[in-house]
């Protein structure tokens, strides 16, 4: 039981400290949501939105507006703490890498959240249907769990390279690609129903198993990335 | 120092291993181009199969190796380890490369498209992608030993997304069906003739694939010892002054 707290709050502290500092500066969620915004009238021009095409072309622009903009989100995540050097005071605590990790996740899984919370909305009144059901929600819930366990780890690594800016968004999309795929097959049955060959439910565990398996792996390879 | 010498030169042993290889190739291009029976429908383009199949495998060896390579060398952190990692992975990024080229050379004059979003040729495309990022991270690193534990890190990382990249992949292609694949398919129906020169291709490519990785390692390892030397030079002409 004592283990469980010592691993637990440790997380919970880091996680409620970037918190914390987006509500005083508001950089992060902000910048991301306008991002996000923009991709929405941008593509609004490059497809041709209509009502016949809304139910095909929905889904995969609402995908590529969170995951661009949650990318965005991402980078800041540890490009702040490398310039303003809490990096290192973070890692001197004593405290497990782990929890480290599993705070800066999470703290990443709630920015991301909320920018999603709120392009959602926007995404609905604009191409008009109804963007509430709970595979939707599923699909939103689990994809950005695994966009966060992969985009902590490689956000880490990239804050610490030259050209991190562009290094991120090429080391992070390869990687989840199995997830915006996914992604995007439930929210195009979610939203308009079209006749599913391999049911929601089966995209729904593929998500389930590619967010089990990175964050068994991405602590313990986080732990590697912050060495030295 | 002599073992740098050494293993830059090579035994005796190694150079006949050289001979085999060389010979092993000769004898794959005789086996690809007379032996092997011409195709009754496509005709001779589907020869390229001899090339397009062991790259593909070999593209896939390699970043095996590179898995391999990165958790031994996470494990011992021993340089060697780190050149083999990277090694491979530059050999997978050709091999994947050659894979992407031969494909749509094959696929235009038997599916009358260059390129299809099939899940093979999908998740080969997302492969390359995750291992140019690699080379790309070892190349924007601070310093060396940087780039190998960032590099080792993707190569773990990168491998195990693998066969989920090609899962999903796979699902999507069955809900999205544009095009009918007609032509040859590889796994059932091949003319044992055709079986035997495909077998001795693979064996052909993977012997060339082993003599490019062992030249590239020994390489690097030359590279290094140059490189400690100059640095201990720069060391002691510092102390002198």
């Amino acid at each position: 039981m004592k283990t469980v707290v010592e691993f637990v709050r440790p997380a919970l502290l880091v996680a409620w400290k970037d918190v914390l500092l987006e509500l005083r500066n508001r950089e992060v969620v902000a910048t991301a949501l306008v991002f996000g915004v923009m991709l929405v009238v941008i593509f609004n021009f490059a497809l041709n939105i209509t009502p016949e095409t809304v139910d095909v072309l929905a889904p995969g622009v609402l995908w590529v507006a969170f995951s661009f903009a949650g990318v965005l989100a991402m980078s800041r995540a540890f490009v702040a703490e490398k310039e303003e050097g809490t990096l290192d005071a973070l890692l001197l605590c004593p405290v497990s890498r782990d929890s480290i990790y599993f705070g800066k996740m999470l703290a990443m899984f709630i920015f991301m959240v909320v920018i999603e919370a709120a392009l959602l909305p926007i995404f609905a009144v604009f191409f008009d249907f109804s963007a509430f059901s709970a595979t939707l929600l599923g699909a939103i819930v689990l994809a950005t769990l695994g966009f966060a366990a992969v985009g902590t780890l490689f956000a880490a690594v990239a804050a610490n390279v030259r050209s991190r800016e562009i290094m991120l968004p090429i080391l992070f999309f390869p990687l989840v690609s199995p997830v915006i795929i996914g992604a995007v097959e439930t929210s195009g049955a979610a939203i308009g129903g079209s006749g599913a060959v391999v049911s929601t439910g089966r995209w729904l565990q593929l998500i389930a198993v590619f967010d089990a398996v990175f964050l068994v792996v991405c602590p313990w390879l986080f732990s590697i990335v912050v060495e030295e | 120092m002599a073992s740098v010498a050494n293993s830059a030169r090579g035994g005796l042993r190694w150079n006949i291993a050289l001979v085999a290889m060389a010979a092993v190739m000769v004898a794959n291009m005789f086996f690809t181009f007379m032996f092997a029976p011409t195709e009754a429908t496509s005709g001779h383009v589907q020869r390229i199969m001899y090339i397009h199949v062991p790259m593909a495998w070999l593209a896939f060896l390699a970043f095996f190796v590179v898995f391999c390579g990165s958790i031994m060398y996470l494990w011992k952190r021993t340089a060697k380890w780190d050149d083999l990692a990277s090694s491979a992975a530059e050999l997978g990024i050709i091999f994947t490369t050659l894979v992407l080229i031969t494909g749509p050379i094959w696929a235009k004059p038997t599916w009358g498209v260059w390129w299809t979003w099939d899940a093979r040729l999908t998740s080969t495309l997302v492969l390359w992608l995750i291992y140019v990022g690699y080379l790309m991270l070892r190349a924007y690193s601070a310093n060396r030993s940087q780039g190998a534990r960032f590099s080792a890190v993707l190569g773990i990382v990168g491998f195990i997304d693998v066969p989920i990249v090609y899962f999903a992949v796979d699902w999507w292609r069955t809900q999205h069906q544009r095009l009918v694949l007609g032509g040859l398919s590889l796994e059932g129906d091949l003319h044992p003739d055709m079986r035997l020169a495909l077998l001795v291709s693979v064996i052909a490519f993977t012997l060339l694939f082993g003599f490019l990785l062992r030249q590239r390692v020994s390489l690097k390892r030359v590279e290094r010892g140059v490189r400690e030397m100059r640095e201990d030079a720069e060391f002691m002409a510092e102390g002198q002054r």
